[in-house]
């Protein structure tokens, strides 16, 4: 095994697509994903990949459109006001089917906002990332190792099932330092791919790369193609982290730095006698529902601690289903709960 | 068993705090420890004030926001007057007394105040205070073997800038010895 | 039997959807007749826009690509980035290029990207129904300036090929006609120069064609070439407007 080294999570991850076969980067500056960006734009020239700093961010993730187009692996990486701006493309990109890598490292917002970690993009993540019918698969990595491993992930499932995905990080992952081992080798990146506008060499027939379809019953048809991709999806990809949750009367849910914080607290809690569980979703689209619904059967009550005023809160009431009470902790606009914050929630909710 | 280090390191952009402390991680990851390096960021970086948290320890890394600094290493007078009561009680506080004019009222903690400024300046080594309080904080508390801190500090300064390893153990010495 | 005249290879069979008398047609023909003989059509990439031509994807017979309103040259950046043998272009019109894509055009163009972009100016959105478009003339009456376009209010018109001239990264900027057969002639040959451009890497090249819109000028299309000479061309004066590597000309 590679040795462990010392890097931000923005650079581990930047590292990470570069060893995952990435060799195309476009992007747009916004704090607090800098070190991402700035890192492609040092390494990518000696590698003879494309490290290429946009007018917008609406250029770069057509530029991203374009390259994968091409059939390449590329990525692009932004923060919250940013994404918005990409929300257009993404939605082409859905609608072309697509694969690329996405990465939000999200700050506080809405508009302009603030700097300092947030997660209230949850909601354009997984329900709104653009218009139209369509899904992210979502991934919230927790440490800047998963940082790392969740970007070979993404690759993987993007070429797999044509998608645009979206690593939902946040400042705090973003900027933190932690030991993290680099995967050694390359995994395979995939071969030419059939359905490519690179040109037919006269091989073939044409390609095209569209999302226009006119005719309703045909753009349906397309849709309802592509929502087979996602219920397989739904069913094999659903990813959690169970921390002590097997006697858990109080199960806490969250993801990216909330779930850091929460685990203090779940381990505080479990000091101070209460049987605490830490239930923490690595894929935000699909949502690990079947843990969730399989949890509400021993748990007594559910506390969702996020970054936000309250948006995953929503998808753990569905998967809940009334079944227990779930309740909301959070902090919001750049600030981020403490353990002890976290700690009175729960003993709020078992003692009330 | 070895010590957990939950650690605030905090003053103006520049006088090396994210340096110190990530040559402090780095004695994390040498020892193959858990370890967690969080810098503020932003606009506050260009010269005002910033600050570094650093935890170490055997078991996973929660939070890496030190809100409760057990060590504290404060390089400016905002800085103290921001965190000193975010120190718990047998905490330890490490302040520049070059920078900073004031005392630490509090009895509840250790409080030691070196003039690492103007230590690091009178000995040929302007601009590794920053290191010297690094010294003084592993005489008060011994946070990983000494060779470690060597090693960390080894892997932190540019390879191109051999020069300065030496510099950095002058000043980490002058800290440690500094009574 | 001898073949006098027939389709070019890289146009395929569909039949094109544009209205009659509108000139989207010759244009289309005159990059598949450049692209048959320069035989590039084996590695082209053509970037369809969002405007009437937004079919365009189905008429090239090359790989195509839609792209978003306006971020078509984005788009062919991309493709030419990763794959910087193909050979890429765009078709685009005035409400794609010069209104919502204007960053995007300026930008790629001053980057000096190796792509070809023709650029059909027709001083109206046609697909909407005849909106005013950055190219509109004064005075000139559309659905959404019915009194004519009063500069007052909605400023003046833009002239991509002067505007872009002043880049360095620009190799061609050229623009052109087909309201005759020898202006025609002149904008095929201004096309095939945009597109041999790329084929030896000398950067971005522009041709800029002024075309017709009988349907929503609300004219017969002889009347329209009419109106486009009376008062596209002087406004929009045809000629080269910059040209990096002039004395080469046609090869």
């Amino acid at each position: 095994m590679a040795d462990k080294v010392l890097m931000k999570g923005n650079e581990a991850l930047a590292e990470a697509a570069i060893l995952a076969g990435c060799r195309h980067f476009f992007g747009y500056p916004i704090t607090p994903q800098t070190e991402l960006a700035a890192y492609m734009a040092k390494k990518m020239p000696k590698l003879g990949g494309t490290y290429l700093q946009a007018e917008s961010e609406i250029a770069a993730i057509n530029m991203v459109l374009g390259a994968s187009s091409a059939g390449v692996r590329v990525m692009t990486s932004s923060s919250s006001p940013g994404i918005s701006l990409k929300s257009e493309g993404i939605s082409y990109m859905a609608g072309s089917d697509l694969p690329a890598l996405i990465v939000n490292v999200q700050r506080g917002g809405p508009g302009l906002g603030g700097i300092q970690p947030g997660q209230a993009d949850y909601w354009q993540a997984t329900k709104a990332p653009g218009h139209g019918d369509f899904h992210l698969i979502v991934f919230a990595p927790s440490t800047v190792q998963e940082m790392v491993d969740l970007v070979y992930k993404a690759f993987e499932l993007g070429d797999k099932f044509r998608t645009p995905v979206m690593i939902l990080a946040d400042g705090m992952l973003g900027q933190m330092m932690e030991p993290v081992t680099l995967p050694s080798a390359l995994t395979a990146v995939p071969d030419e791919k059939p359905w490519a506008a690179s040109g037919h060499a006269n091989k073939r027939k044409k390609n095209i790369i569209n999302s226009l379809y006119l005719d309703p019953n045909l753009l349906e048809k397309t849709i309802l193609e592509r929502r087979k991709r996602y219920d397989q999806i739904t069913a094999e990809e659903q990813r959690c982290e169970e921390v002590q949750c097997e006697d858990a009367e109080i199960v806490v849910v969250a993801y990216g730095a909330s779930a850091r914080v929460s685990r203090s607290a779940v381990n505080q809690a479990r000091a101070e006698g209460i049987k605490a569980g830490l239930l923490r979703p690595i894929t935000l689209w699909p949502f690990p529902t079947d843990a969730i619904a399989r949890l509400a059967k021993s748990a007594a009550a559910f506390l969702t601690v996020e970054m936000s005023m309250g948006q995953m809160v929503d998808d753990v009431r569905l998967a809940v289903n009334g079944a227990r009470p779930v309740a909301f902790y959070g902090r919001t606009g750049g600030v981020i709960p403490t353990p002890a914050e976290v700690l009175t929630a729960m003993k709020s909710l078992i003692g009330g | 068993m070895k010590k957990d280090l939950n650690l605030l390191l905090a003053g103006f952009g520049g006088q090396g705090l994210l340096f110190a402390g990530k040559v402090i991680a780095y004695c994390g990851l040498i020892e193959n420890r858990q370890l967690s390096w969080l810098p503020s960021y932003g606009p506050e970086m260009r010269g005002g004030t910033a600050n570094c948290g650093v935890c170490i320890s055997d078991e996973p890394i929660g939070s890496p926001l030190v809100v409760a600094p057990n060590q504290l290493i404060v390089m400016n007078l905002p800085s103290l007057e921001k965190f000193v009561n975010a120190v718990p009680s047998d905490g330890l506080i490490l302040v520049d007394s070059t920078m900073i004019p004031a005392t630490v009222s509090r009895t509840d903690v250790t409080v030691r105040c070196v003039p690492s400024t103007a230590l690091a300046e009178s000995n040929g080594l302007k601009g590794l205070a920053n290191i010297v309080l690094v010294g003084t904080l592993f005489s008060e508390y011994e946070f990983c073997a000494y060779d470690t801190l060597v090693e960390a500090i080894r892997k932190s300064v540019p390879a191109s800038k051999t020069e300065m390893f030496d510099l950095n153990i002058r000043a980490l010495r002058l800290g440690l010895e500094y009574n | 039997m001898a073949i006098v005249f027939q389709k070019p290879k890289a146009l395929t069979d569909d039949v094109f959807h544009y209205c009659p008398g509108c000139t989207h047609g010759i244009i289309h023909r005159l990059i598949a007749e450049t692209i048959d003989e320069l035989e590039i059509e084996g590695r082209t990439v053509g970037i369809a826009p969002v405007g009437c031509a937004v079919l365009a994807y189905n008429y090239f017979a090359c790989d195509m690509v839609e792209a978003a309103h306006g971020r078509a040259p984005a788009v062919a950046t991309g493709i030419k980035r990763a794959r910087p043998d193909n050979i890429v272009f765009t078709y685009q019109g005035d409400g794609d290029l010069a209104a919502i894509g204007m960053a995007e055009t300026v930008h790629a163009a001053t980057r000096g990207e190796n792509i070809t972009v023709i650029f059909v100016n027709n001083a109206i959105y046609g697909m909407t129904g005849g909106q005013m478009a950055p190219t509109s003339l004064p005075g000139q009456v559309t659905q959404t300036s019915p009194y004519g376009r009063d500069t007052e209010s909605a400023g003046f018109p833009i002239r991509v090929c002067e505007l872009l001239s002043t880049l360095d990264g620009v190799a061609l900027a050229q623009r052109v006609t087909v309201d005759t057969v020898k202006n025609v002639r002149a904008a095929k040959k201004a096309i095939r120069r945009a597109f041999e451009n790329q084929v030896n890497k000398r950067g971005y090249s522009i041709v800029e064609v002024l075309s017709s819109c009988p349907t929503n000028w609300g004219l017969e299309p002889n009347d329209a070439l009419e109106w486009l000479r009376d008062n596209m061309v002087p406004y929009y004066p045809i000629g080269v407007y910059k040209d990096l590597y002039p004395e080469e000309g046609q090869t």
